[in-house]
């Protein structure tokens, strides 16, 4: 929340969210030694934005560059304590003891820590790759030790077969290869050696492929499937592994096959062919392994405990350091005094703060015991300030809906003020049904309840927009409940709320035919729409009339008001020019066509007239002097639309051509009297400087202004038209959404209760409840929205906001909290 | 010439044509180059860089930096996007892709067979290598006792293959071999390369063989002054010239017969494009030679970007981007060994 003081909770503002807060551009002067204090205070307090006056110098030039990479070094650190944590499974947590550290010893013990801690890891790692070597170790013996076995006893079972064959035989070196062995002579019978090892299973296909090219075949292999991932010792990360033998003959394929499995990143563990061996090596390489294991279970409790005290302070370490650097970013943004005794900050502030700066200057330098204070001084500027709005929680997400369009210009008319009612009211026009209004103030009554909690966590993205923007859902809900009431609509089926329904049959015949059958026995139905025309035949013919007219009220009273509105920058700027030749004429053109439009529905739904009203508008253009008949609502109709008519055609030339030529005027004014006029010290020359900064610098060049009049007086002329038009999508979204939820009512719920099955009707229910959830309720919401924001954005605002402002954004470690996590 | 790329293009290359343009945008420009001149240390490098595109990468590197750290990351950079482009590219697209890395595979082969053969260990000798032109069995290189091994042990798998073909022969490797081995795979890819390009046609085809045209030209030159006073005859010298470029075929027999520098020079300047490069040289020197070719390649290179719908801005991304990490490379040695009146010796300015 950007709140600063005052406006919170449900209290509204004050009327200062119309014009931003008034700024001023200061200067403080800062002594060296209280530079920090009082930047420090600067940012708890908020409310400075700090110019950079050192744009030209690279960052490493910079005055604190030293203490900036000081303090990026700290939070390396940080994110590698983080980082460790999150491995280890720690959750930082809010430490409830805010022990009161320096940011010096604070370097130092997180230097030291880091060193521990590295320490502890490096002892750790080279203890599980030990683990990890003879783990692979116990799995390599296991594994082959079965290929002997298996080998053994089926060359037992030859040897046997071949010892009743032939006498004289020596013993078997290598029982796998018997076969081979055998055939051939025996005394050409050499001594085969053998690698034993593990290889990453994706790469034992090339392993085999380039053992067999490099020994032209003169190899045998033999591999098992270790089913478990194996943890690797050198990387640590778990591989699928296989366990191979590879048998070989001869001294240059063995360094071959050596090379080729160092490639391959096989990792070769000795094996010895005797039984006996083997098992002692199996229980040797057990208890070493389990001794390990104890030594690491050791080392990591000690690692947990240290990242354990780590975890309780992370989080008041993580501020302190991102307070600090961001202290050095803004000190680095000040420029140094000559004598270097002093640093020089410009920035700007709302008016009202000045009080509280200079507090917070003089407990700074109190602080710091500094001998002399910091001076605060305003300076005179031509630069256009930054805008300002304090707004709270409630009026915020209206001013972002506001400024996605564009950041208003500095003290210029806030459309925000009337958004706050005038968005949620148009789109609950759109989405007018008190059912769906009543589900959505369920679901951001639901958000506000819970804000507390909410806030204080990370919300997703989607989650976040709709947390911001709950006050604004709010409003939209309640209007919608409003609205939805007018219409009588609840999911599409009518009910006689206020009273029954004011007409009846006449006879039997007369129901779902037309509303012709119908008397009126009771008084008018008092609020909305009556329930009586829900199915009837002329229900759409009806509601069509009704919205479509109040579509077009509701748009000449919005577009009105936004005239108005720049009548009060025109005012506020004092810009006579703009009140004569803008505002004026644009008021005439739009209500002496679209604003007589308006009366005469007025005048229509009063008297009840049946006059036609598109023929008269049509032909007020086509034949004015024509008589109206029985269009006529009113006497001296005739002479008002003639007088409209020609008030309409003078106001076009009247935008159009006046106000170039006083602009050329008053530049040529202004140049004439440049070198006599004394300077004025008045308020309102800074007020209006600002205003005119571009006409004082630039030429003045008639054919641009020209041409750029005539563009906005073609645009207001056809705009006026295409404006008046657009506001028929709050007829038209109406339309759609009744029409959509009658559908789901008629066709799915009421379908389903027809077949009485309760099955059926269960499943009519699910896919009504999903159908209303997600058409309805979702993405209707969603259109809705996005057509009131384009009526405020392009049809309301386009009338006198300019919105090329910025954003104020004060140096404050509020927001340096919301930042990103330890990035910069 | 031009087919109707702009109708089509998009469907399948405009995101990652997008996303090329957008990492074009992150080159560091002639005033970063300014200001990383001016650092006193590694430190400060480091910090001016946190600030550009390079800034994730080097976030989290403890304090006493070195300048292999900072290629290494800036080089991680590269990949990283390379792989990303690799993999949302469809065909052709991505084995244009891949073409761009085989001279990296090439450079790497050629590195490890050297070191082996100096007996330098093979991990070592792997850390070397570029990341872009790593392949599966890279290690196995160290086995092979001669080339024929070498072809039929490991490259037989890799997209080198085909280039083999033309220099299989049995022969022991040595320096001179390795380095002819060189320039007739690097032969081979060019022309293969070249070839890829002319049949994708369009645009790609037209800005692509320019820049191959450019790139065979410069090896061709810098063969022939490599070679000066070798035992490399002239026959054998001919054969490693790529056979298309600006030079091919009149500047290339040339080119063969050329004994010392400023003959060289005298072919090259026949030639109006290359022309200025020499001109900027005194008679008899040969060492800022490197220096004018890479500033003309960037010039080059950045024409790519000029023109829609095509494939070289992939390549001149790539190329792009390795000239910024030796310029940062060539930076951070200066700045490390206190050779700051060398910096501008080397640095190629990108825009």
């Amino acid at each position: 929340m950007g709140e600063v003081r005052g406006g919170g909770g449900g209290c509204c503002p004050p009327m200062n969210l119309f014009r931003s807060e008034p700024m001023q551009l200061v200067q403080l002067i800062i002594p060296m030694e209280s530079a920090h204090v009082t930047v420090s205070y600067l940012g708890d307090l908020g409310l400075l934005q700090f110019k950079d006056l050192n744009a030209d110098k690279s960052p490493f030039q910079r005055t604190y560059a030293a203490q900036i990479k000081k303090s990026g070094e700290m939070a390396r650190r940080l994110r590698f304590f983080k980082d460790q944590m999150l491995k280890a499974g720690f959750s930082p947590k809010k430490s409830a003891t805010q022990a009161d550290i320096n940011i010096d010893d604070l370097e130092v013990k997180l230097a030291e820590i880091e060193a521990e801690l590295v320490e502890i890891n490096a002892n750790g790692e080279k203890l599980q790759r030990a683990y990890n070597e003879l783990v692979e170790y116990k799995l390599v013996l296991q594994k082959a030790s079965e290929f002997f076995h298996s080998a053994r006893s089926s060359a037992a079972e030859q040897q046997s077969e071949y010892a009743s064959r032939q006498i004289g035989e020596e013993s078997l070196d290598t029982p796998l290869l018997l076969e081979q062995e055998m055939s051939t002579d025996s005394s050409k019978q050499v001594k085969l050696g053998f690698i034993t090892g593990l290889v990453p299973r994706q790469k034992y296909m090339a392993f085999e492929r380039i053992l067999f090219r490099a020994t032209r075949g003169n190899v045998f292999l033999r591999q098992a499937v270790v089913e478990d991932p194996v943890t690797d010792p050198i990387s640590g990360e778990k591989v699928e592994k296989n366990v191979f033998v590879v048998f070989y003959s001869g001294e240059r394929a063995k360094n071959k096959i050596l090379k080729i499995c160092e490639a391959f990143g096989a990792n070769r563990y000795p094996f010895s062919e005797d039984l006996n061996k083997q098992d002692h090596l199996v229980t040797e390489v057990s208890g070493r392994l389990s001794e390990l294991k104890t030594t690491i279970d050791v080392g990591l409790l000690q690692r947990d405990n240290l990242l354990q005290t780590i975890g309780d302070q992370f989080e008041q370490w993580e501020f302190l350091v991102r307070k600090e650097k961001s202290i050095y970013h803004t000190l680095n943004m000040l420029s140094l005094d000559v004598t270097k005794k002093c640093l020089v900050a410009e920035g700007w502030s709302p008016v009202f703060g000045t009080k509280l700066i200079q507090d917070a200057l003089q407990r700074a330098s109190f602080d710091s015991n500094s001998q002399v204070g910091a001076i605060f001084q305003v300076l005179q500027t031509k630069e256009l300030p930054p805008t300002y709005f304090r707004t709270n929680k409630f009026t915020s997400p209206f001013q972002e809906i506001v400024d996605a369009y564009g950041v208003a210009k500095y003290q210029e008319a806030n459309p925000t003020v009337y958004t706050i009612v005038t968005f949620p009211f148009l789109f609950a026009v759109m989405f007018g049904d008190w059912g769906h209004g009543i589900c959505l103030l369920l679901a951001t009554l639901f958000l506000i309840i819970r804000e507390k909690k909410f806030s204080s966590q990370k919300l997703g993205d989607i989650m976040e927009m709709m947390f911001g923007g709950r006050y604004c859902i709010l409003m939209m809900a309640l209007f919608s409940i409003y609205t939805g009431l007018i219409y009588n609509e609840f999911f599409s089926v009518p009910f006689e709320l206020f009273a029954p329904s004011a007409y009846a049959c006449r006879d039997l015949s007369c129901r779902d035919s037309t509303t012709m059958g119908l008397i009126k026995v009771r008084p008018t139905y008092p609020f909305g729409v009556d329930p009586v025309w829900h199915g009837s035949r002329s229900e759409l013919p009806f509601l069509n009339s009704l919205k479509m007219k109040m579509s077009i009220l509701l748009g000449v009273a919005q577009m009105n008001l936004g005239i108005i509105l720049s009548y009060c920058n025109a005012k506020f700027f004092r810009n006579g020019v703009n009140v004569w030749f803008q505002f004026i004429p644009q008021l005439i053109f739009l209500n002496s066509l679209f604003g007589y439009l308006s009366l005469l529905i007025l005048v229509k739904w009063s008297t009840g007239s049946k006059a036609d009203l598109y023929h008269v508008m049509i032909y007020m253009f086509l034949s004015p002097t024509d008589d109206l008949g029985e269009n006529q609502l009113f006497a001296g109709q005739k002479t008002l639309q003639l007088v409209l008519l020609l008030l309409a055609f003078v106001a076009v030339p009247w935008m159009l051509i006046p106000k170039p030529f006083i602009l050329k005027k008053q530049h040529q004014d202004r140049h004439q009297g440049h070198s006599y006029t004394l300077l004025e010290s008045s308020e309102d020359n800074f007020q209006l400087g600002a205003n005119h900064d571009s006409h004082d610098h630039e030429e003045f060049e008639f054919s641009e202004v020209f041409v750029h009049q005539l563009i906005h007086t073609i645009e207001f002329v056809l705009g006026s038209v295409s404006n008046t038009a657009s506001y028929l999508r709050l007829w038209a979204l109406s339309l759609a959404h009744s029409e959509l939820s009658s559908v789901f009512y008629d066709k799915l719920l009421m379908l389903a209760w027809g077949y009485n099955n309760v099955i059926i009707l269960i499943v009519g229910i699910i896919v009504f409840i999903c159908a209303t959830v997600g058409v309805l309720l979702v993405m209707e919401t969603l259109s809705a929205f996005l057509h009131a924001l384009r009526l405020h954005w392009v049809e309301f605002q386009n009338k006198f906001y300019e919105g090329d402002g910025y954003k104020f954004y004060p140096f404050s470690f509020a927001w340096t909290g919301d930042e990103d996590e330890l990035s910069l | 010439m031009y087919g109707f790329e702009a109708l089509t293009f998009n469907v399948d290359g405009g995101y990652l044509e997008a996303i090329v343009r957008g990492h074009r945008a992150g080159l560091l420009t002639a005033s970063d180059y300014n200001n990383l001149c001016q650092c006193e240390n590694l430190d400060d490098i480091k910090m001016h860089l946190s600030a550009t595109e390079y800034g994730p990468y080097l976030q989290n590197e403890p304090s006493p930096l070195h300048t292999t750290t900072i290629v290494e990351k800036c080089t991680l950079k590269l990949v990283d996007e390379y792989k990303h482009m690799l993999c949302q590219a469809t065909e052709p697209l991505s084995t244009f892709l891949e073409y761009i890395t085989y001279g990296h595979m090439i450079d790497n082969v050629v590195l490890i067979v050297t070191g082996t053969l100096h007996e330098r260990d093979v991990h070592e000798l792997l850390e070397k290598c570029h990341p872009l032109g790593m392949f599966d069995s890279i290690a196995t290189l160290a086995v092979a006792q001669n080339m024929r091994e070498l072809y039929r042990l490991v490259l037989v798998d890799t997209p080198l293959a085909p280039y083999f073909s033309e220099c299989i022969t049995s022969e022991d490797l040595d320096d001179m071999n390795i380095e002819i081995m060189r320039n007739t795979l690097y032969k081979a890819y060019l022309e293969d390369f070249y070839r890829f390009c002319q049949k994708l046609g369009g645009a790609t085809a037209e800005i692509m063989s320019d820049l191959l045209s450019f790139e065979a030209d410069r090896r061709a030159v810098n063969i022939t002054i490599n070679s000066i006073g070798t035992e490399l005859t002239r026959d054998d010298r001919r054969k490693l010239y790529s056979n298309f470029g600006l030079l091919y075929p009149y500047g290339h027999e040339e080119l063969a017969v050329c004994e010392d520098i400023d003959q060289v020079r005298g072919v090259m300047e026949k030639y109006p494009p290359y022309q200025s490069i020499f001109a900027k040289m005194s008679y008899g020197e040969s060492q800022m030679l490197d220096k004018a070719f890479y500033e003309e390649e960037v010039k080059r290179l950045c024409l790519a970007f000029e023109q829609q719908f095509h494939y070289a801005v992939f390549f001149a991304y790539m190329r792009l981007r390795e000239q910024e990490i030796r310029n940062l490379m060539w930076i951070s040695e200066c700045v490390a060994q206190n050779q700051k009146s060398r910096v501008h010796d080397s640095v190629v300015f990108i825009f």
